[in-house]
């Protein structure tokens, strides 16, 4: 059994400990705010908080994570990021960044992760950071303005 | 034993529906989840169709539009509830869109089913929906004017209230109740387009924060009590066999409950995803691989080009020349040929449908572009009436024409999985089912021959497409294939807005056995990248700027030659560029707009760098600008992923893709920034999602051929700039 905590609460998982903590999110705690992609970490449509950072939750087991914190989309508000993750939700809502937005929990946590590491990013630095989160609508271009206005905002503040 | 009552009238049953839901609705149809197979089991082909399914006014004023196309990113749930608003004149910040389950008030009004493709989703709702609001205007006016016991004329309104003599005011929370219970008007006049507040003012999306979230549901979150997961091992060569299977090592899968074979595969089902997964992987499946398993695209290749050198004879004639032999007295010809692969779609959410059947019927949740189509198959595989099966529109991770199937391949299958395991299920594919799952955009070749006459001026256009059918063998075929000609196949040349004397288009059409499906922008996909860079090396050999070249041959396309115009000009055509970087231009039409782009390219290595792409659209009216450059760069991006990546291959019948690392497709490294112009005004809205994407590979390809004289005739470019 392996015990970790997700968005604040301890979970006890009791089943198998190959489990990618993507589909124990999905399936054992009904999280689907994370999502499924690629299986791979190729899209990071998967992206959640572990300890604070970034990870592909589709490739990490959960009997990799003993003790360890998850932050997923759902709770990323409450955390200490909070007032980075809502900068970054609000830039994405005033930049009209989503289309389908089935990536955009992937680019959000992405982007949550690297405002805390480099509050004023170059679009070169943007594009380095998140070059992992594939999204087919082709939100890109968005998802730049909006890192810089998020980045512009908590200057601001 | 306790009975239903079994004369409840349809409205009387809708009514009381609506009255439990605690919203009232204007009109009498409401899409409710209770007693639906009932109330389907009345007759109900003679019903008018209540032109007010699409709204509903809550008691606290909010206004509920139901969405009857699919989201899958293009901002439907945004820009039809705009069209109702516009006329309704309630308050926007109160106005929400609801996706609409399948059913025959939700069809397309100029195609007769529910559907969302061809770029049609606002064009096709535009007069409909304002209608609809409208009509819901007039009835609140009515009642508050029956309350206030004036006329009609006495009365007005705004942001939601009517307004009466002496500054009497009602909200339209208020008069919902006893506006529901007037007749429907069916003469209301629409403003005229000056009188617009909404239509045409950029308009954030009403979805962004459910998205941002992890709040929003899509077809793969679905959650329903003891809900098993399928997960299905698909043969590996396309239309392979089940020759027989072993599960025994299955079964010890813990969280398995049951493995099903289906009439493509074997599925595993089992309590979570993992298991599914874990399941199939531990599963044996002798296959009879059957006649695909010696295909190679090196195979196809050879035998298309041969086809397209010379047709048979009984090849189909697309478009037909007025002086046929008129190619033998050109001065001299240029003769190319060009290729393109097969595409997967690769939405990011894999494709899934969830399905429980129980006693009175069955219920699905899918993020479906062909709800009368998939309600119908569905009904079909279940021993159904297609009233008795409720399909739930769910948002789709995009879809990009993957989920319009004629043969709704993957809801098939879901249901064939449900049916005989008794339990719900959601059937989810993983990325490799997916990338090999077929559906793909046809691979093609092109061979075009122009002969040019003593002054390099078209004289005769002889062009051969050999490629599948992506309508033919479907249901489709009947009414949409014509002597023989898929228009999918043609479209972009046949009926190209150029003037070109002299042109004939013959079609080959090949049956491979993979299955081919449209991909955003369907035949343009191909056919632009083929006219376009003909076009530009045809300005090359006349010596002719390649803007100025076409600026000739549209001289009687308003519609083109301004947005041909409007990106030269906004691109800075022909001024100076930072040294080893250069222009391409191209434009095309296609769903009733117009597209021009211009792209700057330069090289890295033999890598292909696209750093700006300024893209002139023209798309008749726009209703919300702000989804309008969304669009076009979300199609840009689309495109250019295939243009540069893009390949499907096969050998020895099996798919050589799996997953993003060997299906490349844009990251944002690769992403231009890209500058979208509108041109304004128009009558009507024309095709939006879909016009964008052909451009901009020729466009790319041109940009290449001014950078180092070298033409490229095969997509992906990817490769092509190795020395």
């Amino acid at each position: 059994m392996a015990k970790f905590f997700v968005n604040g609460e301890q979970v006890d998982f009791r089943a198998a400990p190959d489990t990618p903590l993507l589909w124990a999110l999905r399936d054992q705690l009904g999280l689907t705010g994370t999502k499924f992609g690629c299986g791979m970490a190729q899209c990071g449509a998967c992206t959640v908080h572990l300890d604070g950072a970034p990870i592909r939750s589709c490739v990490t087991p959960v009997s990799a994570i003993e003790g360890k914190r998850v932050v997923t989309i759902e709770f990323i508000g409450h955390t200490s990021q909070g007032r980075v993750a809502h900068a970054v939700q609000a830039a994405w809502v005033d930049k009209d960044v989503v289309q389908c937005g089935y990536c955009q929990s992937g680019q959000v946590m992405s982007a949550v992760a690297l405002l805390r590491e480099n509050p004023k990013p170059s679009d070169a630095d943007i594009d380095r950071a998140m070059a992992g989160n594939i999204c087919r609508c082709g939100t890109y271009q968005r998802v730049r303005e909006a890192i810089h206005a998020a980045a512009a905002s908590l200057k601001k503040a | 034993m306790h009975t239903k009552a079994k004369s409840v009238s349809r409205r009387r049953f809708l009514k009381s529906s609506s009255a439990l839901a605690g919203a009232l609705v204007i009109g009498f149809w409401l899409p409710e989840t209770r007693g639906r197979f009932e109330a389907h089991a009345q007759p109900q082909a003679k019903t008018p169709i209540p032109p007010n399914a699409f709204l509903r006014i809550g008691r606290d004023g909010s206004v509920t539009v139901l969405v009857k196309h699919l989201e899958f990113g293009q901002g439907v749930n945004t820009s039809l509830p705009m069209l109702v608003a516009e006329e309704l004149d309630c308050d926007w910040s109160r106005v929400r869109g609801e996706l609409a389950p399948a059913g025959p008030e939700y069809a397309h009004t100029a195609f007769g089913m529910q559907m969302t493709g061809g770029s049609s989703s606002v064009w096709n709702s535009y007069e409909q929906l304002r209608t609809a609001g409208a009509q819901g205007r007039r009835m609140l006016m009515q009642a508050a004017a029956s309350q206030w016991k004036v006329g009609i004329d006495k009365v007005r309104t705004a942001k939601g209230f009517v307004i009466g003599p002496g500054g009497r005011k009602l909200s339209y929370g208020q008069l919902a109740e006893a506006a529901s219970k007037l007749p429907v008007p069916q003469d209301v006049a629409l403003k005229k387009p000056e009188a617009f507040t909404l239509i045409g003012k950029p308009t954030r999306r009403l979805d962004s924060w459910d998205k941002v979230s992890g709040k929003a549901q899509f077809g793969l979150d679905v959650k329903r009590p003891n809900l098993h997961t399928a997960v299905v091992a698909h043969a590996p060569v396309f239309g392979a066999k089940v020759r027989g299977f072993n599960a025994d090592k299955v079964k010890s899968v813990a969280g398995v409950t049951h493995v099903i074979e289906t009439a493509h595969g074997v599925a595993v089902v089992a309590t979570n995803f993992w298991s599914a997964k874990k399941g199939r992987d531990a599963l044996e499946v002798d296959w009879d691989l059957g006649p695909v398993a010696s295909l190679s695209t090196e195979g196809m290749r050879a035998q298309y080009r041969q086809v397209a050198a010379q047709p048979a004879a009984d090849a189909k004639v697309a478009k037909k020349a007025d002086r046929p032999d008129a190619i033998k007295a050109a001065a001299r010809t240029i003769v190319a040929e060009y290729e393109v692969p097969f595409l997967a779609h690769a939405a990011m959410e894999p494709l899934n449908c969830t399905v429980e059947v129980r006693d009175d019927g069955a219920e699905l949740w899918v993020g479906s572009q062909f709800q009368t189509v998939d309600q119908a198959a569905a009904a079909k595989v279940l021993g159904l009436q297609p009233s008795r099966v409720k399909l739930n529109t769910m948002l789709a991770g995009g879809g990009f024409g993957r989920r319009a199937n004629p043969v709704s391949d993957y809801v098939v299958e879901a249901c064939e999985i449900a049916k005989k395991a008794k339990v719900p299920v959601k059937m989810v594919w993983t990325r490799e089912d997916d990338i090999r799952g077929g559906f793909y955009r046809p691979m093609y070749v092109h061979r075009v021959e122009v002969g040019l006459d003593a002054a390099n001026a078209i004289a005769a256009w002889n062009h051969v497409i050999v490629g599948s059918s992506i309508i033919g063998g479907t249901p489709f075929e009947a009414m949409m294939v014509k002597d023989g000609i898929d228009p999918t196949s043609v479209e972009g040349v046949a009926d190209t807005p150029y003037a070109i004397p002299n042109m004939q288009v013959t079609l080959e059409t090949t049956k491979p056995g993979v299955p081919v499906l449209w991909w955003r922008s369907v035949g343009h996909s191909h056919t632009a990248f083929v006219m376009e860079t003909m076009m530009d090396e045809l300005a090359a050999a006349a010596k002719k700027d390649p803007v100025a070249y076409r600026r000739e041959l549209l001289a009687k396309n308003p519609k083109m030659l301004g947005v041909l115009e409007l990106a030269a000009a906004k691109s800075g055509w022909g001024s100076a560029l930072p040294a080893g970087r250069a222009r391409g231009i191209a434009v095309h039409e296609s769903f009733g707009s117009a597209c021009a782009q211009v792209a700057e390219v330069s090289l890295e290595g033999d890598a292909i760098r696209v750093h700006r792409v300024v893209a002139a659209f023209d798309c008749g009216r726009v209703v919300n600008p702000m989804t309008v450059e969304a669009q076009v760069q979300g199609a840009i991006a689309f495109g250019l992923s295939g243009a540069l990546f893009g390949e499907i291959t096969l050998k020895d019948g099996r798919v050589q893709q799996s997953n993003f690392h060997d299906y490349r497709v844009l990251r944002i490294p690769d992403m231009p920034r890209i500058e979208v112009y509108l041109v304004p005004g128009g009558e009507k809205p024309t095709g939006v999602g879909e016009p964008a994407t052909p451009p901009i590979a020729p466009a790319v390809a041109n940009a290449l051929f001014a950078l180092n004289g070298k033409r490229v005739r095969k997509l992906p470019l990817a490769g092509s700039q190795t020395a």
